[in-house]
């Protein structure tokens, strides 16, 4: 839920996604779910010339089981409430099994 | 509010991910499925081992099959931000337990 809260916060921001079969992907999130499915549009293959097939693509859907990173510009992500936000979850989870 | 473990809650219910809340904002080493390897600041993390880190430098051990012997050459690469999907990692220690 944290994380799936974070991506949130990511909504209309540039990253690059790279997959787990070596194909990064730049575009917008214009949405994710709770199993971490990003749409992107505007994509793009950042590699073009090594995987020539997707150059036709502009919006896609990204399982999220296939995605290996997400490149997230820093500028955007407040690290002080990222980390609170952990350690509450943490807690909480912790809580809940005890 | 990061730093030294509570000795109360030490021994009792101790889980292994208490270990990786007490990594929040230190210098962390992730091994990931692949041959690859990611040190950076941890910022989050989930229970499914999902994790954001910042200034991250990844590290993948590429071996030539072509060469003989035990040729490995190594990749490195920086990203100031990352998210790491949980299916990938292996092992996520605090670098400091590092020898």
């Amino acid at each position: 839920m944290l994380i799936f809260s974070f991506f949130k916060t990511l909504m209309n921001q540039e990253v690059t996604v790279e997959l787990k079969n070596e194909v990064s992907i730049r575009g917008t999130i214009k949405s994710v779910d709770q199993f971490l499915n990003i749409k992107l549009d505007n994509a793009s293959v950042v590699d073009e010339l090594k995987w020539p097939h997707m150059s036709s693509t502009r919006d896609m859907f990204i399982r999220g089981s296939v995605v290996r990173y997400v490149h997230i510009p820093s500028a955007t992500v407040d690290i002080g409430l990222l980390e609170d936000a952990t350690r509450r979850e943490a807690d909480k989870a912790k809580a809940g099994t005890a | 509010m990061s730093g030294e473990p509570n000795k109360e809650e030490s021994d009792d219910n101790a889980e292994p991910l208490d270990l990786v809340r007490l990594c929040i904002d230190e210098v962390v080493i992730v091994k990931l499925r692949g041959d690859r390897e990611l040190k950076g600041r941890l910022y989050a993390y989930d229970s499914h081992c999902n994790l954001v880190l910042g200034d991250a430098e990844e590290t993948i051990y590429i071996t030539d099959a072509e060469e003989e012997g035990d040729k490995v050459r190594t990749v490195k690469k920086q990203c100031e931000m990352l998210f790491v999907r949980g299916d990938s990692v292996v092992l996520i220690a605090p670098l400091e337990s590092i020898r």
